[in-house]
């Protein structure tokens, strides 16, 4: 293999020759654009935009959240849910839904995340004027299959998480971890060019958002 | 083995069939005109800064073309730091070679595939097909393609060319040959067939143990890749099998995970006009317990290095694939993507190809010609690339080059396309008018081209204000 490389490098520095010698290879980060664009109060617009995307909101105070999860699991008709193994299990002390916990080194099989009524998360940031939720693999939102293959997908996202623009969500990650971001449940525009929800990952996004 | 586009006639040809095909014509508005009225929207929302986004877009990726050897060896030693292989591959072939010989490895016959450019741009499925290896398309336009055994007609939306009855009549007549039928009854309703997407593929994503991807976005500092998608097909390919493959251009290095603050600004909203796509998923080597625990990356180049050495050309290697300057573009929106003969259709398609191909037949070489230089490809272009000055100058070189085509032949397929001599005539006039980067006077035998042309009473109007009321008198 070594050979193509040498080769690939040699045609690439043959192509460069018009670049002076001298011109530095790091270029100065300066950020000429801005953080974010003054679109509005951060969960406001974070709440509008995933509504945008068909995405189910509801705004909860923090002493009522394991109430919400249970209302919200029971909407569904979910009793049986997925949860990665560092959840938070004061969300889950109001409700019956049993709960299947998965962790790297004891993943749930594809078949039985294909059989749960659905799957509840943490996130690690969320960005308002994009209606993005972003998940790290965190102890609380999991391995990348368990937000993935089940239908109904509901996610936690404290105030705290919530950044206006994507240059601040940006900042705020760690690339070194597998990163997930997700606007509204799955669609396409294949057909026509025209938005369809709900094609092969989760069909129905629901956030709550604690306040 | 699946269609390619070998034997697709020059682009004045191929164009006057298409023009002449009004369901094609009438798909084809609908989508572009949809999408563009979305894109508007998002794009404005963003005011000033949008040009700035631009601006700086332009100026990473140009600053990583110029010092494109540093940031190549740097993404190899971030990937192999985070456990993930790195190959080269000069060119299709040996591409093609390398990601065969990994699939083997794994003893798979089967891999699912995200759409991806580069693998489509080297075959790979055909390549793969002869060792007896099936690459199953999983994102809906591609494998509304796949099935039809068509080919792909836009970069973002390969399928774009087909309205959704002509999608049903596919699924129906096809599914089952490749896996799970199409549900009796299935209506021609989005929904409906997006539905049967997903059944059809669902077993698929949950058996098969090899994917194949390209890549949006390659990190130099962090090693990271980046895939943007819509459907979760991409994320099912990405995560759910045990080794992944992807075919990644060399030009689409950035140097730093900061960068991406301006791409995920501009390319969801250049491309689908969306504030961002539904999916995102970023990785970087291999991450012990959580998707592939085998990664490889072949870095690609197929004549990206001799566009490269082009100094105008060069800025070709800045897309990143967002489709806009197509569904912007009064010529493609009347020939399709067909037309353009490659993988790459449109005005990037136009400038890209021949220069990766070497102008090396007459469909190479039509292709600067499949043009009205109107700009406005160059207006909504999210890394700025001025096609029309690279059209220009391709133009040139075809004019001194030995020559496949008389210019004659080349501007009588133009008329084809736009429906009149004097309505292109307009048309550059006002490109000129509208902005003063296409000169009004051009050396050598582009100039002899240029000055039968040139008028001296100059539209007020822009040409896009032009080309809308010239429409509007049309239908
Ligand atoms: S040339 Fe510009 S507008 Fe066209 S696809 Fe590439 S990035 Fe998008």
């Amino acid at each position: 293999m070594s050979t193509s490389r040498e080769r690939v490098l040699a045609r690439v520095r043959a192509a460069l020759t018009d670049v002076p010698a001298d011109e530095p290879v790091v270029r100065p980060v300066e950020r000429p654009y801005a953080d974010s664009h003054g679109m509005g109060a951060a969960l406001e617009v974070l709440e509008d935009r995933l509504r945008d995307y068909k995405a189910l909101v509801r705004r909860v105070p923090a002493d009522r959240l394991a109430e919400e999860v249970a209302a919200a699991l029971e909407r569904r008709g979910a009793s049986t849910v997925a949860v990665p193994d560092g959840i938070d299990a004061d969300w889950f002390s109001r409700t019956e839904a049993v709960r299947r916990p998965d962790s790297r080194d004891r993943p749930l099989e594809l078949r039985e995340l294909d059989s749960v009524d659905g799957v509840v998360t943490a996130c690690a940031v969320a960005i308002a004027e994009t209606g993005t939720i972003v998940l790290d693999g965190g102890p609380d939102q999991g391995r990348r299959a368990i937000t993935l293959v089940p239908d109904y997908h509901l996610c936690v996202v404290r105030a705290d998480q919530v950044v206006d623009g994507v240059p601040q969500g940006v900042r705020r990650l760690d690339p070194a971890r597998p990163l997930t971001w997700i606007s509204g449940p799955s669609a396409t525009s294949d057909i026509e060019l025209n938005r369809v929800e709900g094609v092969h990952g989760p069909r129905t996004l629901e956030v709550l958002l604690v306040e | 083995m699946s269609a390619t586009f070998l034997g697709i006639p020059p682009f004045p040809e191929a164009a006057r069939a298409a023009v002449n095909d009004s369901r094609l014509r009438h798909n084809l508005r609908k989508a572009t005109h949809t999408i563009r009225d979305k894109r508007g929207a998002v794009v404005t929302e963003l005011e000033d800064d949008w040009e700035r986004l631009r601006s700086e877009g332009a100026a990473i990726k140009s600053h990583t073309l110029r010092h494109l050897d540093h940031y190549l060896e740097q993404l190899e030693a971030s990937v192999e730091r985070a456990g993930g292989h790195v190959h080269w591959a000069a060119d299709a072939e040996e591409a093609n070679e390398i990601v065969t010989r990994l699939v083997r490895a794994t003893g798979e016959t089967d891999v699912v595939k995200v759409k991806s450019m580069a693998t489509q741009e080297i075959e790979l499925n055909n390549a793969l097909a002869e060792a007896g290896i099936t690459a199953y398309e999983t994102d809906l336009a591609e494998l509304i393609v796949q099935l039809g055994d068509d080919l792909p007609s836009h970069i973002l939306v390969p399928a774009i060319h087909l309205g959704r009855a002509q999608i049903r009549e596919t699924f129906l007549a096809q599914m089952a040959e490749w896996g799970v039928p199409a549900p009796e009854g299935l209506t021609d309703d989005p929904r409906a067939l997006a539905e049967a997407a997903r059944v059809h593929l669902r077993e698929r994503f949950l058996r098969t143990r090899t994917a194949i991807s390209g890549a949006n976005f390659a990190v130099a500092d962090s090693g990271t890749l980046v895939v943007l998608e819509s459907e979760g097909n991409g994320r099912m390919c990405l995560t759910l099998p045990e080794t992944l493959i992807s075919v990644v251009g060399i030009e689409k290095i950035v140097p730093t995970w900061a960068d991406l603050e301006v791409f995920l600004q501009t390319l969801p909203r250049s491309s689908t006009g969306e504030r961002m796509n539904p999916y995102t998923s970023t990785w970087t080597g291999v991450t012990p317990g959580d998707g592939p625990q085998e990664f490889h990356l072949v870095l690609l180049d197929n004549g990206r290095t001799d566009v490269l050495a082009d100094t105008v050309g060069r800025q070709a290697l800045r897309c990143i694939r967002c489709s806009a300057c197509l569904n912007t573009c009064p010529v493609y929106e009347r020939t399709g993507g067909h037309a353009y003969g490659s993988v790459y259709p449109g005005p990037i398609g136009a400038i890209l190809t021949p220069q990766l191909r070497g102008m090396s037949s007459e469909v190479d070489e039509a292709l600067p010609y499949a043009s009205s230089l109107c700009g406005a490809c160059y207006e909504v272009c999210p890394v700025a690339i001025d096609i029309p000055e690279v059209l220009v100058h391709l133009r040139e070189e075809v004019a001194a080059g030995s020559g496949h085509l008389g210019e004659k032949a080349v501007m009588k397929g133009a008329e084809a396309v736009l429906g009149s001599s004097h309505a292109l005539e307009a048309a550059q006039r006002a490109a000129g008018a509208a902005r003063n980067l296409v000169p009004r006077h051009l050396p050598g035998m582009a100039g002899a081209w240029t000055d039968t042309r040139d008028l001296p009473d100059v539209p007020a109007e822009s040409f896009r204000q032009w080309w809308n009321k010239h429409e509007k008198g049309q239908s």
